[in-house]
């Protein structure tokens, strides 16, 4: 554990001077401030960034984790000449870059509520459930980003994957959904689109989001049968399971590639 | 019975027995004082809880409850009827009409009479609270009705009109009934300033009433939120619709309403605000729709109706509608979802907008998209959709959509 976070305070003094984590931190400060002073309101302002966090986060994620792990590849390769355990490296380098790309995007958001202060009750929840969700969304993209660039040895197919990936899972599938939902409209659907949300993060972040935002639309059957859902203790189980197992699963076959890689 | 009362009894029956006779003495009930009366009298009613009931009153009456006067009907049947014109009620607390299936038991019913004052007055547990049939010119005033009620099928309205002309219903607070108010063949009612919350089924509910006047009510969180059938000439001005939530709730629904105005009033947090089927002609101006799911669900069987000067607001979906074709009108209104631009600065958008999403259409055709909500995807499609209407019909769109939020004169 030692030699983890060893690599781990290496690494974050080392993306601190790329200044990409101080950027990404400055533009979610900028755009939550805006948001908030131009933007009428924290209801409002809650709203614009939930589409905001639903896209770039997955994006910056996937691209910077799949582009950094390609950048440190000669460093890799010389710390894997001294004696320091695969699992212990990997997990260094992943915790290295998440934890302060999680952090940054937190403090950006959460900072500029701090000073503004919220104008309705329910704010209190929906910021810290994007908050969470966008945590949860950083640290599963870039799982999946270090699990792509060690697969693929190539910079460019590497990085073509990942963007075709993240446009998977923030476009392609939900239009899968609907293809499904209009195919089988005869059927009662309404508990396997709760199966199909699962299967995806992006979606099971924006459902998350939706119920806090969008209850009253969703009072109708179908929006009732998902809100029961969501908010039984089965189905937030079974939220946060879904969402621990798509940033362990990922991990987990990134570091078992690692591990046996032949570099 | 009060202390004062017990001892007189008790004092009388020691005469009596002094003398070897024995003497009855009972207290006259309500209805007896009542048929002693002469007209025009006030009979004050007293901190008693009066169970000889149902009580009659057939003529001019005023009826005063003093030091909270209770009439309990027991569970069993009516409380009070009135017959005759110009009664008054006042300060009475009204609990226990009962329950029944075949009538319609009410606390206080007024039956083919007018100019009948029903005020201040309490009530509590009843199966109708207040009930006027073929009545005319009666003032409803500053009533508090409150029922603890689960079931729609043994519970009745809290106020009932049927058959009335000119009736006046004021600040009166409702809730736990059935239906708040409910109006039917009435003519040129007005209700004001009410509170109608948590009743089974509708807050308001009205059927083949013309031309009445409802300005200043709220209406929360009812079962089904408030329902209006088959009636012209509706005014409806600065109501508040808020917080009706459920699959077969809405804010105002709107069934055959012709020649009306509905204007000021707020909807927020409904799951819709406005349904509207079969109403031509209505005019629907200067309201504020805030955080509803659907803003208004318009039908394409409503014909010449007007929304304009409208806010629309944080709502998930500001207009649906089932079909292709639109006979509305949408203009000028403010929308917090249009993205067009104002190169004159005349506050007015200089390209029109289209309220009504192609996903509010997929949802209707397929309830379980709704799980789409807020996806990439849908935007992209709803994107498309505005740019080339194929699905949505091409006539509903606001041509001169508000740049600011409508300040409501």
């Amino acid at each position: 554990m030692r030699t983890t976070g060893k690599i781990i305070k290496y690494e974050i003094r080392d993306i601190a001077r790329s200044k990409f984590v101080l950027f990404y931190f400055v533009f979610f400060l900028l755009l939550t401030e805006g948001l908030l002073r131009f933007g009428g309101g924290s209801t409002k302002t809650l709203i614009s960034l939930s589409n905001v966090v639903l896209l770039v986060i997955p994006l910056m994620a996937i691209i910077f984790g799949a582009m950094y792990l390609y950048h440190s590849r000669e460093f890799t390769e010389l710390l894997l000449t001294q004696p320091v355990n695969r699992h212990q490296l990997f997990r260094g380098l992943y915790l290295g870059l998440a934890v302060p790309l999680a952090l940054s995007y937190g403090a950006g958001l959460g900072l500029p509520f701090l000073l503004h202060g919220f104008n309705a009750e329910g704010d209190v929840a929906l910021l810290l459930v994007m908050i969470g969700s966008g945590i949860f969304l950083t640290f599963i993209f870039t799982a999946i980003a270090f699990w792509i660039s060690v697969t693929y040895n190539e910079r460019v197919k590497g990085l073509g994957f990942s963007i075709v990936l993240w446009l998977f899972f923030a476009v392609i599938y939900d239009g899968l959904v609907l293809l499904v939902v209009a195919w089988f409209a005869d059927y009662p659907l309404e508990k396997a689109v709760i199966g199909f949300t699962i299967l995806n993060p992006l979606d099971l972040a924006r459902i998350l989001l939706l119920l806090q935002m969008d209850a009253s639309a969703l009072m109708g059957y179908t929006g009732a049968v998902f809100q029961r859902f969501f908010g039984s203790f089965w189905g937030i189980s079974i939220a946060t399971v879904a969402l621990v197992g798509w940033t362990a699963i990922p991990f987990w076959l990134g570091l078992r590639r690692f591990a046996q890689k032949d570099f | 019975m009060r202390p004062g009362l017990n001892l007189i009894l008790y004092f009388t029956l020691g005469i009596s027995v002094l003398l070897g006779k024995v003497l009855e003495v009972t207290t006259p009930t309500l209805q007896q004082v009542i048929a002693a009366a002469e007209p025009f009298d006030t009979v004050m009613v007293t901190g008693d809880v009066h169970t000889q009931t149902p009580i009659e009153i057939r003529k001019p009456l005023t009826l005063l409850g003093k030091n909270g006067a209770v009439l309990d009907g027991g569970g069993k049947a009516e409380i009070l009827i009135i017959h005759h014109d110009s009664v008054v009620v006042s300060g009475l607390s009204f609990q226990n009409a009962g329950i029944s299936f075949v009538d319609d038991n009410a606390a206080l019913r007024i039956e083919k009479a007018s100019h009948v004052r029903v005020e201040n007055n309490r009530f509590i547990d009843n199966f109708f609270a207040v009930y006027l049939a073929q009545a005319a010119q009666c003032t409803i005033r500053n009533n508090q009705i409150i029922a603890r009620n689960l079931r729609e099928t043994n519970s009745g309205n809290g106020i009932h009109l049927w058959y009335c002309k000119d009736i006046l219903v004021e600040n009166n607070r409702i809730s736990g009934m059935r239906d708040g108010i409910y109006f039917e063949f009435v003519m040129n009612g007005k209700i004001r300033n009410n509170l109608s919350e948590n009743n089974l089924r509708y807050g308001l509910h009205f059927m083949f009433s013309d031309s009445c006047e409802y300005t200043e009510n709220t209406f929360r969180d009812n079962g089904a939120g408030v329902a209006v059938m088959y009636t012209e000439a509706v005014k409806m001005h600065r109501n508040v619709f808020i917080d009706n939530w459920g699959s077969a709730s809405y804010g105002l629904l709107l069934k055959e309403i012709r020649d009306s105005e509905i204007t000021h009033n707020i909807f927020r947090g409904n799951s819709v605000g406005i349904y509207t089927e079969s109403s031509n002609r209505v005019r629907v101006t200067q309201n504020d729709f805030l955080g509803n799911g659907w803003g208004v669900k318009i039908q394409s069987s409503s014909l010449d109706n007007e929304f304009t000067a409208n806010n629309f607001i944080g709502n998930s979906f500001d207009i649906a509608t089932a079909g292709r074709q639109n006979h509305s009108r949408f203009d000028g209104n403010y929308w917090d979802k249009y993205t067009g631009y104002d190169l004159d600065r005349d506050g007015v958008g200089d390209v029109a907008f289209r309220p009504v999403r192609l996903f509010a259409y997929v949802v209707q055709q397929n309830p379980p998209a709704l799980i789409l909500m807020r996806s990439l995807f849908i935007d992209l499609l709803d994107r498309a959709e505005r740019l080339l209407p194929m699905i949505t019909p091409p006539t509903l769109q606001d041509n001169r959509p508000l740049m600011h939020r409508v300040v409501h004169s």
